[in-house]
């Protein structure tokens, strides 16, 4: 035994004595990860969000978060002698005269842009890989109040520096909150201890950013991860992969280097981001005052399908009995989100109503298996996109030689229109794909030698795939949709048939598939 | 079903490929040379932060091609911190598919229902315990504690009552008065009639007397837009065309719909653009809703010319300006 062995030895026996950890450690350090690469991106969020504790609190040392007015006499010199938020120049102090602060703010920022494309990817994986069903649908859940939480996050973030871009998203905020029917008015004026923009929402919404929604975050994400490792990773399909076992590579030591060195990537990534790319230039933009504004403003991307379904609202309210309803808020500024957010966190549970499956499932789907699921995610971010564009119809209008009014109007309709457009096409495409699947099971795949056959007729020789393949290919199962009659055996219409029928129907819809190989085919082929 | 699993049948994990590395001795060398070597690269990405940090001056720019003019401080620091991290990733995911194990290893999975025998104790466990506790029998003790819980909840929202004063009629009410005077921002200075010229734009707030403090929260209420046009192009009803002052309109600068700035004018057209959601408004009609989310005109100020010649209002704004909210009655 060496020297180092008998130390770690003595300091294990120490720790093990009081708390019993041995055989935990020992199950544990031999746990079992899948690898692919789309599991990294939930890595990705985990790390970010380090990254941004981690730079967060560098920025904290400096930010003085209080709209007291002063009046700048800092460094940058197009600012001196304006009169100013102290969290304006505090943030400009931060950029331009603590050593490394700009390079931390620029990280803070990227990393929460990076953060949230990470958590969106994350979601469209489990999403499109089935990941989400049962017994995984707390996690589903999860995840979705993490994203909103995010969302919420990244904007209070912004919102922090007070300068005249993040004061006209509070200003939007503001606006929101103010339209809520009865109370509105009120809940704005206890937000903002008064009118807006008033001296109060630097401090509490600082407050919120961080402490309270860390906390929040740093609870979600280990009980997140709590279940991840409880029940152990999914794994896509393949030789060997079954729904009771899980194949990968043990935690010490392969997983944990390789988990750890990609912490020390993405954090390179961002450092690198930081140092060559430059993100919410806040000096440019000048302190917040609400008569001013800057042409092209824009939020942060994961507000922008928020800011395009406000823009292309029509303009209805409701006006009565000495009361106004702003229903051009009301409708893409909540409700529709909330529907969105809502149908988002239930998919889990209406898709095993619909498909009857309450099975547990650990291997994942290969989304053209899934055809019904898979448009339907497609649809989604479709109407995602279409949002996202009108959110930036002004930057687009002047790229790409535009106009707002066109831009605007194309995306009216095409909220509407181009939806259900992807879902068609994609449930075509996955369709296509599950029938190439088939076409390469049945026939090999294509070798490029072609072969003149004695009566001069040419023929590409097709070698057949390896058996590891063809089991990849046909290893899903594909249920039969669920057959629900509209009346009992006696003829008498079963309460709820209207439920019944919009259940079968989605069933029948999720159903929809290619065949995959089945034995009787194989032996057609052979007969050939 | 079964005729479909029996098709093709699951070969199993594939064998095992051992690298280069787990059989050739000089390969495992090699490997183990190039991790050293990419940790070695993170410790110069160090030095070169040190090196930023102490000796480049925070103010020195370098001409970068493609990137133009940077802050050499700055980039030095970040280029240095990306080195040294992404290099320690770098050599620990090379040492680890090199050198470490890569077999893999297949671990079992249970079914994570309990088996029914607990469970079935699990059900009598509980019933057991509520009954020495009692919980349905004594349903005196129930509905208080209930009603005890349920009157905890409201101290947290009482005692959240301070966060703020009530709305009152705050939002209805601008500081704008009869007489009030319209004075440049920035610059406070009082306008005359002749100072504006046809197509010209002013942005305007009350005076206030000299030395006091304007709030933002004012602001975000007076802030009035003023256009010339010729009188001849406005297409007002005679009550409108009489708070304009020779063929100078003011309307209010936040915006009907969410608050921001109306501050986008166009002379061509006559149309005042909101940046933020763009709605845009025609100055020539009363500052109308012709496009966007906007569902109101912008409330117009009531503007004359005091003894002196100076641009004042008339009277307050007959509406309240800014987004809507539920007590506004905006018939």
């Amino acid at each position: 035994m060496t020297n180092v062995e008998k130390k770690l030895g003595s300091v294990a026996n120490y720790v093990d004595e009081r708390t019993g950890a041995a055989a935990w450690m020992k199950k544990n350090l031999t746990k079992v990860f899948p690898d692919h690469w789309s599991f990294m991106l939930g890595e990705v969020c985990l790390y970010s969000f380090v990254i941004l504790l981690l730079s967060g609190t560098f920025l904290t040392f400096w930010f003085d978060p209080s709209q007291r007015e002063v009046t700048y006499e800092g460094s940058y010199a197009p600012l001196q002698g304006l009169k100013m938020s102290a969290a304006y120049a505090s943030t400009l102090h931060i950029s331009f005269e603590v050593r490394g602060g700009l390079l931390m703010r620029q990280i803070h920022h990227w990393a929460a842009i990076i953060f949230m494309a990470a958590i969106v990817g994350h979601l469209l994986r489990v999403f499109f890989t089935g990941a989400f069903r049962k017994p995984r649908e707390f996690n589903w859940i999860l995840g979705v109040g993490l994203l909103t939480l995010g969302i919420v996050e990244g904007f209070l973030g912004y919102s922090l520096p007070d300068d005249l871009l993040s004061g006209t998203g509070i200003r939007i905020a503001e606006a929101i909150i103010q339209a809520l029917p009865v109370v509105g008015s009120y809940l704005a004026f206890f937000a903002f201890d008064g009118a807006f923009p008033g001296e109060a929402f630097i401090p509490r919404i600082f407050t919120v950013h961080v402490l309270l929604l860390p906390g929040a975050f740093l609870a979600l994400i280990t009980i997140h991860l709590m279940l991840v490792w409880y029940q152990k990773h999914t794994q896509f399909p393949g030789p060997g992969r079954t729904e009771k076992n899980v194949v990968g590579y043990p935690l010490m030591p392969t997983y944990m280097a390789k988990a750890g060195g990609f912490f020390f990537i993405v954090f390179g990534v961002i450092a690198f981001l930081s140092a060559v790319a430059s993100i919410n230039p806040i000096w440019l933009y000048g302190p917040y005052t609400p008569g001013q504004i800057s042409a092209g403003s824009q939020p942060d991307w994961y507000m922008g399908w928020l800011d395009g379904l406000v823009r292309m609202a029509p303009p209805i309210e409701t006006h009565a009995f000495g009361h106004t309803i702003s229903w051009n808020i009301l409708i893409p500024g909540l409700i529709v989100p909330g529907i969105l957010f809502t149908g988002m966190a239930l998919y889990p549970f209406i898709e095993s109503w619909f498909t009857g499956d309450k099975r547990e499932h650990h291997l994942l789907d290969r989304p053209r298996n899934a055809p019904n699921r898979t448009a339907l995610g497609v649809m989604s971010l479709t109407f995602m996109m279409v949002s996202l564009i009108n959110g930036g119809n002004d930057i687009i209008a002047t790229h790409f030689d535009l106009t707002i009014n066109q831009i605007m109007w194309g995306t009216r309709f095409g909220i509407f229109i181009l939806p259900p457009i992807a879902f068609v096409i994609t449930k075509r495409l996955c369709l296509s794909l599950q029938r190439a699947d088939r076409d390469l099971v049945l026939h090999g795949t294509e070798t490029g030698r072609l072969l003149r056959l004695p009566h001069g007729e040419f023929v590409e020789v097709h070698a057949p795939i390896s058996p590891e393949k063809a089991w990849t290919l046909t290893s899903h199962e594909q249920l039969p949709a669920l057959e629900l009659t509209e009346t009992d055996a006696r003829g008498v219409r079963r309460p709820g048939a209207i439920k019944n029928k919009l259940r079968a129907r989605m069933s029948k819809a999720h159903a929809v598939s290619v065949p995959k190989v089945s034995a009787d085919d194989l032996k057609q082929i052979e007969h050939h | 079903m079964s005729n479909e699993i029996e098709a093709i049948k699951d070969p199993g994990l594939p064998a095992h490929v051992h690298r280069e590395a787990d059989t050739d001795p000089k390969a495992e060398k090699r490997a183990e040379r190039q991790v050293a070597i990419l940790f070695g690269i993170s410790a110069v990405g160090t030095l070169l932060l040190i090196f930023s940090y102490v000796f480049i001056p925070q103010d020195l720019f370098i001409f970068v091609p493609v990137m133009g003019d940077q802050n050499a401080h700055q980039l030095g620091l970040g280029l240095g911190m990306a080195i040294s991290l992404f290099f320690i990733g770098m050599g620990a995911i090379h040492w680890a598919k090199t050198l470490m194990p890569d077999t893999e290893v297949v671990a079992h999975r249970h079914e994570f229902r309990s088996p029914d025998n607990e469970r079935e104790d699990f059900v009598k466990t509980v019933k057991e315990r509520a009954g020495t506790v009692g919980m349905g029998r004594r349903s005196l003790i129930k509905k208080s504690l209930g009603a005890a819980l349920g009157l905890s909840a409201l101290s947290p929202l009482l005692l959240l009552r301070d966060l703020g004063p009530l709305p009152g009629k705050e939002l209805e009410k601008t500081s704008w008065k009869t007489g009030t005077r319209l004075v440049t921002d920035p610059g406070d200075r009082p306008i005359l009639a002749s100072d504006l010229e046809v197509g010209a734009v002013a942005q305007v707030l009350p005076a206030v007397a000299e030395g006091s403090h304007r709030a933002l929260s004012d602001i975000g209420k007076d802030a009035v837009l003023l256009i010339r046009l010729r009188p001849g192009d406005f297409q007002l009803t005679p009550e409108k065309l009489a708070m304009t002052h020779d063929g100078i309109i003011a309307f209010s600068k936040i915006c009907s719909h969410m608050g921001c700035a109306v501050a986008l004018y166009e002379q061509q057209t006559k149309h005042l653009l909101c940046p933020c959601h763009q709605s845009t408004f025609d100055v020539t009609r009363g500052a109308k809703v012709i496009f966007g989310p906007a569902a109101r005109p912008l409330p117009q100020l009531d503007i004359t010319v005091d003894a002196e010649g100076y641009l004042v209002a008339r009277s307050a704004f007959s509406e309240p300006v800014g987004p809507s909210f539920w007590e506004r009655n905006s018939q």
